[in-house]
């Protein structure tokens, strides 16, 4: 949030309300998920969130190494965030980075909130989030990805972590940050939250924003959320649900 | 391990406490520890503090040395902020590199300077995109009781304070007080059970479910945020958070 001024007097929002991409202020880009697209993980999945794409990947419950990060109680979730390096438009230096290392460490406290650790312990359950194209939203798109391919590895959870940003661009709160909104903007709030149970498990906020701002902000990330948690839930019911006419049609299960 | 029985132990008592009102301390709900701030602690370094929230002491210094700017920032000064959460201070940090829960210190600070435009970073600049001030703000936890996150802002921001941009031994001309031009400050609180606990201890902190830092300027506006732990916040609370962070923080503020 550098609230850099755009170059040669671009305005992120036009006399329309409109935003650079067509968006209205509280509208998302479109968001597509799928659940369990790779062969090797124990749960996964795909999203494609405007131009971001990012993959996430569950192994686990498995022993937890180093051993001595065992905990005899509960399992342990390790979250680990990537950025590929060809994801943004300058190469990205390849490793954990301490952006990266943040992000991690903020995706497994939430992601520990909804694993029922204590049915799993002294193992670990490892969720790799890999951002492989990037623009703006990628901790809420891989934190939204990975509550989808806990659930897709079948791993028993409260609920699904929905996950999304609200910020400021032209003193307008708006919803989902673009990459543009995102370099020239005025503040931004990632958002994690589970509808059901109206909790908050993630939360950060960088730049300049009144309080009434971020009261807005936040009213309209968590509505989001609500949306996207949706979304979540399409995606795991179309791999789970049997393709009609399998077992004859209408077939019931005793 | 022995640590979590521990824990559930003092998480008993404390949350017992707690449903009676009261902190194992003493202290009121919404009530910080005790703060002392001493400025130019270190004369080797070009500003530098030290602080006491309660038994948690920080010692932070700032350096400044001439180098190139970044490219999308030419004629900006650079900020780097590093956390030393090291075992001198407790036996709960380890020797090594900086840790994921030293990397979070480190950046919910940085976080708190950069977007609070705590420094004019453009009078940082010596020569557009060929020379800049880079500015080192390094935050050494010595004894640590729970909240760095508070006690290393407030140590920078007073380091910062009494910096002095060392031009004459660079030959870059006179020398001049760091440009401070906001001082935004960082307000933690943590949740036990319905509980929320403003500047908790290190016995507060490990049985804490979550924990929300809110840094605020001196309009009262919001500058940054970093919830932590794996607990959650309702809304209502974290809204709760915000103001206790701008009702503290300008208490905090008049003292540094």
């Amino acid at each position: 949030m550098g609230g850099t001024p755009l170059p040669d007097g671009i305005k992120l929002i036009d006399e329309n309300g409109k935003r650079l991409d067509g968006r209205r202020p509280d509208e998302l880009r479109p968001l597509k998920i799928e659940a369990g697209v790779l062969k090797r993980a124990n749960g996964s999945a795909y999203l494609e969130w405007g131009p971001n794409k990012v993959m996430a990947a569950v192994y686990g419950p498995r022993e937890c190494h180093p051993r001595h990060m065992q905990d005899p109680t509960k399992a342990l979730v390790q979250c680990h965030y990537n950025m590929a390096s060809f994801s943004v438009d300058d190469r990205k230096r390849p490793g954990p980075d301490r952006r990266s290392q943040e992000i991690s460490k903020i995706t497994s406290e939430a992601l520990t909130h909804v694993v029922f650790t204590e049915f799993f312990p002294k193992t670990s359950i490892d969720v790799y989030i890999e951002v492989l194209q990037a623009s703006a939203g990628t901790r809420c798109a891989g934190l939204t990805a990975a509550s989808v391919a806990l659930a897709d590895a079948g791993i028993p959870m409260r609920d699904l972590v929905a996950s999304c940003a609200a910020g400021k661009i032209d003193d307008t709160v708006v919803l989902d940050l673009g990459k543009e909104e995102d370099n020239f903007g005025q503040a931004d709030i990632p958002v994690g939250y589970i509808p059901r149970n109206d909790e908050i498990v993630l939360l950060q906020m960088d730049g300049d924003l009144t309080a009434d701002q971020f009261k807005t902000g936040l009213n309209m990330a968590i509505e989001a959320c609500k949306k996207i948690y949706e979304v979540q839930r399409d995606a795991l019911k179309r791999k789970y649900t049997l393709p009609a006419g399998r077992n004859g049609e209408g077939a019931e299960v005793n | 391990m022995a640590k979590s029985v521990m824990a559930d132990l003092k998480r008993d008592h404390i949350t017992k406490l707690l449903s009676k009102g009261m902190r194992i301390d003493g202290r009121k709900f919404d009530e910080p520890r005790p703060l002392t701030v001493e400025k130019d602690f270190v004369q080797s370094a070009e500003g530098s503090a030290r602080v006491h929230l309660g038994d948690t002491y920080v010692v932070v210094g700032v350096k400044l040395m001439v180098g190139q700017p970044f490219a999308d920032t030419p004629n900006k000064g650079v900020l780097t902020t590093n956390a030393e959460l090291k075992p001198l201070a407790s036996e709960a940090f380890e020797s090594g590199p900086p840790d994921q829960r030293s990397i979070e210190v480190a950046r919910v600070i940085d976080r708190g300077i950069r977007e609070g435009k705590a420094v004019d970073m453009e009078k940082l600049c010596i020569e557009p995109e060929k020379e800049v001030w880079i500015m080192f703000v390094d935050v050494h936890a010595i004894d640590y009781d729970g909240n760095l996150f508070d006690a290393g802002n407030i140590a920078a921001m007073a380091a910062l304070k009494s910096a002095v941009v060392p031009a004459k031994r660079a030959n870059k001309g006179e020398d001049y007080p760091l440009p401070v031009s906001h001082v935004p400050i960082s307000v933690t609180a943590v949740k036990i059970g319905e509980h929320i606990l403003v500047d908790p201890t290190y016995d507060e902190e490990i049985v804490a479910d979550a924990r929300l830092t809110v840094t605020t300027n001196e309009k009262g506006d919001l500058c940054a945020m970093q919830k932590g732990g794996s607990g959650s916040f309702r809304p209502e609370e974290v809204l709760r958070v915000v103001e206790l962070s701008r009702k503290i923080g300008a208490d905090i503020r008049s003292k540094i």
